[in-house]
């Protein structure tokens, strides 16, 4: 089975506290420590798991600058096959959508069988895996949380739904999934993994390569631009207890008997 | 603005779910003067009872009726949409586990902007509309503006425009089937089996008075201990955001939130949790938040009543010895 993972470098969160710049028009970007968006890499693990079980290969491919290999480069040391960076000035800026028909083109340049992506990055838009598969017009699921490869043409698909249900679907192949976290621990990536491949060539295709018309894609095929980023003011928030360890906790103590936290 | 605003009903067991006052707001916000049809699939006579509702608060109310359409799909549904939506219309969609999976690919399909997980309207100039979203889990926000004047796919988050009480009235029922399946029905690629329910676990969290709610600030596996001392000097219940349990750390019934199970203690203790809506979304009947958590720009601070900046793995272990101090004296 051929599998394409798509990935993405995103600011990690749980190494971040992400703080909007002076003028309001990006977050600030010093000091911000970027790893692979946290749904793919559960998307990855799955592609390995899927490969070693029924053969084939794993690729990942991600659209960005040249500092998007180091996440591609990582993904091979968990142990996909080959990467693929989709880099060009023109791709800057790019849409949900202009990153789909940036993906499509690449798609359209091999035979994969399955193609994966994470079921939502940084952005919180979850929209790229669903555009993808409408513009090849093939089957996609959302939110997969269990897949089993049946035969060479069929899988069964598990998705996640509200409550903690599940929705079971048999799909044809090929397909696009968007993986949803928990559906595999993820292995750790080793020093060792990552020595193994830092010297492997990762090829490189720019617009040109994918016959993408420049104008479709980046800022200047955008549809959706992002105005201003700002910290929104909900309410009038929590009242911050403030003091010493000791002070704190007193006060925490007399309003958790007042609400019967503390019986 | 002149073009058609839809909004599409989710319903289950004959009625609809609590998305479909809160479209009508936004499609308010979005545009004062226009006209709204819910736009709704499903088959028989729980199809109907579901139209009967919708019809006393929409304009209008279109409705897809087909046995396969009992357990409605995104895959089965979105090429009828497709069939039934005029050019350059609008479509909201809640920004669930139903509307991420039918929304992008309609918007690819319709040729439509697509704006994912929007939060408010901020108006339409020229066409282009300003939308509030949130990104890196409500972090920070961001205005966005789209080109709406082709048509747009919308999903919008639940719970952040206030339903609508105002009835309209008399809407219209109208049978789009026809239309919708002229070609018939795209079913082969991608089968509906069976829905597996969520397993029950040793405590049921969604009785629970008190619950002591664990996130990823946890750190480490190792120190899930002191959460479930804290929980017993309080005499409460241990519950948990996502991420402990896709690390197999607790078991999924004691996840909080719209993919885990929906709470109504007193008291909610967040504890090393950032807040994001998927996790604030499974808290309802108003407990009393307490968040600890050592950013003091995390989401959670917007929702808690009392808030404490600090390192919960510092905190818990003295706040637990005080209260059990105090018990014991
Ligand atoms: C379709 C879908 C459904 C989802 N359903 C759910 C759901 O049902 N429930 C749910 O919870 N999530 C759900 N999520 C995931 C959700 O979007 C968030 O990713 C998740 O809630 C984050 O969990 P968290 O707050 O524990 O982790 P993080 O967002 O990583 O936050 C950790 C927090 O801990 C703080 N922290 C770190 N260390 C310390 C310390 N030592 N002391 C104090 N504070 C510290 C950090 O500042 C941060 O705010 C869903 C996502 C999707 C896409
Ligand atoms: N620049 C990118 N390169 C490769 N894949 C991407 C990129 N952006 C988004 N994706 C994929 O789309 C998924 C959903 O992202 P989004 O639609 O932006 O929320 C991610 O988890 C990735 O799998």
């Amino acid at each position: 089975m051929e599998i394409l993972v798509c990935v993405k470098r995103v600011p990690d969160p749980s190494e971040n506290e992400i703080e909007v710049n002076k003028d309001g028009t990006d977050i600030e970007g010093d000091d911000l420590v970027y790893s692979v968006n946290e749904w793919d890499n559960y998307a990855v693990e799955e592609a390995i798991r899927i490969r070693d079980k029924v053969g084939g290969s794993v690729t990942v491919v991600s659209v960005g600058d040249e500092e998007a290999e180091e996440v591609v480069r990582r993904e091979m040391a968990m142990g996909a096959d080959k990467g693929i960076l989709l880099s060009d000035d023109a791709f800057e800026g790019s849409d949900g959508k202009g990153i789909a028909s940036i993906l499509t083109a690449q798609v359209k340049k091999e035979n994969y069988d399955l193609i994966l992506t994470g079921a939502l990055a940084d952005d919180g838009a979850a929209q790229v895996g669903g555009m993808l598969a409408a513009m090849l017009d093939w089957p996609f699921a959302s939110l997969v949380n269990f897949i089993e490869i049946l035969d060479d043409k069929k899988i069964k698909v598990g998705r996640e739904i509200a409550g903690g249900n599940q929705e079971m679907y048999e799909m044809d192949l090929p397909c696009v999934l968007s993986i949803q976290t928990g559906i595999n621990e993820p292995r750790y990536v080793s020093i060792r993994g990552i020595r193994k491949v830092a010297s492997l060539e990762i090829p490189v295709h720019t617009a040109g390569d994918l016959g993408i018309s420049p104008e479709s894609v980046g800022e200047a095929g955008a549809n959706t631009k992002c105005l201003d980023y700002f910290v929104p003011e909900l309410g009038d928030g929590a009242r911050i207890l403030e003091g010493s360890t000791d002070e704190i906790i007193d006060n925490l103590i007399e309003l958790l008997k007042a609400k019967g936290g503390i019986k | 603005m002149g073009q058609q605003v839809f909004a599409y009903i989710i319903h289950k067991d004959g009625v609809a779910d609590d998305t479909a006052l809160e479209l009508i707001a936004a499609a308010g916000k979005l545009d004062t003067d226009a006209s709204v049809t819910a736009v709704i699939a499903g088959a028989g006579s729980e199809l109907d009872s579901v139209c009967n509702e919708v019809a006393s608060f929409f304009d209008e109310v279109w409705k897809i009726d087909n046995p396969a359409l009992a357990y409605v799909t995104a895959e089965v549904l979105r090429p009828l949409l497709v069939r039934i939506l005029p050019k350059h219309g609008i479509v909201l969609v809640p920004h669930d586990h139903f509307g991420m999976d039918l929304a992008p690919g309609l918007s690819i399909k319709i040729n439509a902007a697509y704006l994912p997980d929007v939060v408010d309207f901020e108006g339409i100039d020229n066409g282009k509309l300003k939308a509030v979203r949130e990104e890196y889990t409500g972090q920070v926000s961001t205005h966005v503006l789209s080109d709406i004047s082709q048509g747009a796919v919308i999903t919008v988050r639940p719970g952040s425009f206030k339903a609508d009480e105002r009835k309209s009235g008399d809407g219209l029922v109208i049978d789009k089937t026809a239309q919708a399946i002229e070609s018939g029905l795209l079913v082969g690629a991608h089968r509906f089996l069976e829905i597996i329910e969520a397993q029950v676990g040793e405590v049921d969290i969604t009785k629970s008075d008190i619950l002591v709610s664990v996130g990823r600030g946890i750190e480490d596996q190792d120190n899930m201990e002191m959460i479930f001392e804290l929980a017993e000097a309080m005499a409460g219940d241990v519950s948990c955001s996502r991420p402990i349990v896709d690390a197999k750390w607790l078991e999924k019934s004691r996840q909080v939130g719209t993919s885990g199970q929906t709470v109504k203690p007193k008291v909610y203790m967040a504890l090393g949790i950032s807040g994001a809506f998927q996790h604030v979304g499974g808290l309802k009947g108003s407990p009393f938040v307490i968040a600890i958590n050592k950013n003091p720009r995390a989401p959670i601070f917007q929702v808690a009543d009392v808030g404490i900046v600090g390192d919960i793995l510092d905190f818990i272990p003295e706040l637990t010895e005080r209260i059990n101090e105090l018990k014991s004296a």
